[in-house]
């Protein structure tokens, strides 16, 4: 499983790295960033599905 | 104001600062949310009223149909001081796609989480010394006398402005957000006292440059060349503005919900990690900002038959209470822990201030909490509510010991 934001669709509402710091950050204008490769583990699924159901744009997607 | 005709039909007839609406808007929402679901308005030369959470999304990202051109409904559509698209009077909040993101990220980087969070000791120390101030005190007014001064104390600071000026900020908002309903001639004067401040302070700033975003915007260059002074001057306003009583309300909202609610007040006291979810759910609840567009040329939307220069007054307040998008939508949950509220504005205008707003908002609870485990609202006084596009309470009278 793997986590990516679309960066067309992010505006820097910035609730998935409040949510989930270990998953995401920012970058200089705020905007979120999936740090790493965005592999998730079975620890770090669920915050990620968490990060996901509260981004008001529908920017966060995770694929198999 | 007085002369002005109440309101019988909001969904025909709304009037955002009818004082039924001001009063107690969810009701109203709900109702026009069940029977229109878009309300109409012939008040303020035509306007529309969208309630659910997808037209609303749906306008927040259609650039192509609608403008930015003037974000505040008023009786005064297309004023001198404000110049048309994609520019408008006060960049990037007024402007259109494509200038939009050129204004828009010359300001991010100052509001981005890195710079805002090195703000949260002053943030801390100015509400720790609002408080002493009211120490020994059994009765308070958490609006006056607390919430509406964190928001100017911290925007000042980044404007480079006089922190003892925050009386004249808030007159300067009260007239471009509250004095809505004012005719035009009798309105227009009342933002030359603005208008000399912002002359005064860039002239200041030109003389001796200094590390805030004044002189930021004097010197930034785009292409190489600086920005053209009205934009400089819109940009400083729009900062000042847009950063005073959308945040106090959001923090005298917060303050009057937990005034009201003491089952919310001990968990948050208890749990000091709710504050996270909490504070979501308060944007949700009680999200203060309502923003406008206008609509571009004649066409038939979501089925309302819309004219060129139509208002939209773009209720996301409103679309954090629809049922289509939150489960229990009228119910305040602390902990709601799915909550894609849109308080700060979808799509490319989201509030460029959202990570500031919600740093004062959390750090004043924490601290005003912290202050005062238990307060009650004082019901030998009245709580009253700001009108127009920012919602929040200015008079919050409390019990706090």
């Amino acid at each position: 499983m793997k986590v990516r934001i679309d960066a067309d669709l992010c505006q820097g509402q910035g609730r998935c790295f409040s949510i989930a710091p270990n998953i995401f950050g920012f970058d200089d204008l705020g905007n979120g960033v999936v740090l790493g490769d965005g592999e998730l583990t079975d620890e770090t699924i669920e915050s990620a599905r968490l990060a996901q159901s509260n981004c008001p744009e529908h920017a966060i997607f995770i694929e198999e | 104001m007085a002369d002005k005709e109440s309101v019988l039909d909001f969904a025909t007839d709304w009037d955002h600062t009818d004082p039924q609406w001001v009063d107690n808007p969810y009701p109203i929402w709900e109702d026009l949310r069940e029977r229109c679901p878009v309300a109409h308005t012939e008040r303020y030369g035509g306007g529309w009223f969208p309630t659910t959470h997808e037209v609303v999304s749906a306008i927040a990202n259609d650039t192509e149909h609608f403008t930015s051109r003037q974000v505040v409904v008023s009786k005064n559509k297309y004023p001198e001081f404000a110049p048309p698209a994609p520019i408008g009077g006060a960049p990037p909040i007024t402007s259109d796609p494509p200038f939009h993101q050129i204004a828009r990220r010359l300001l991010l980087p100052a509001f981005a989480p890195g710079p805002i969070n090195a703000l949260e000791p002053q943030i801390r120390a100015l509400c720790r010394q609002h408080l002493d101030g009211l120490k020994g005190r059994e009765f308070i007014d958490a609006g006056l006398e607390y919430a509406q001064f964190i928001p100017p104390g911290v925007i000042s600071h980044m404007l480079g402005f006089p922190p003892e000026d925050g009386d004249q900020f808030r007159e300067f908002v009260h007239v471009v957000l509250d004095l809505i309903d004012l005719e035009p001639e009798v309105r227009a004067p009342l933002f030359e006292p603005m208008a000399e401040y912002f002359t005064v302070q860039i002239e200041d700033h030109i003389q001796n440059p200094r590390d805030d975003l004044t002189s930021y915007l004097l010197n930034v260059e785009v292409n190489g060349q600086r920005l053209a002074p009205e934009h400089v001057r819109g940009s400083m306003v729009l900062i000042l503005v847009a950063g005073i009583d959308t945040t106090w309300s959001a923090i005298g909202s917060s303050l009057w919900h937990l005034a009201t609610h003491p089952g919310d007040l001990a968990r948050l006291v208890n749990e000091p990690d709710l504050m996270a979810l909490a504070v979501e759910e308060f944007l949700r609840f009680y999200a203060p900002v309502t923003m406008a567009r206008m609509v571009k040329e004649d066409m038939e939307y979501a089925g309302c038959p819309m004219k060129k220069d139509d208002w939209i007054l773009l209720g996301f307040p409103a679309a954090n209470r629809d049922p289509a998008a939150f489960e229990d939508a009228d119910e305040f949950i602390i902990d709601r822990a799915v909550n894609r509220h849109a308080a700060f504005g979808l799509g490319i205008h989201r509030c460029a201030g959202s990570n500031l707003a919600r740093l004062e908002l959390r750090v004043a609870l924490e601290e005003f909490i912290k202050r005062y485990p238990k307060f009650q609202i004082d019901d030998s006084s009245d709580v009253t509510w700001a009108q127009g596009q920012v919602r929040g309470p200015r008079h919050i009278p409390m019990k706090v010991a």
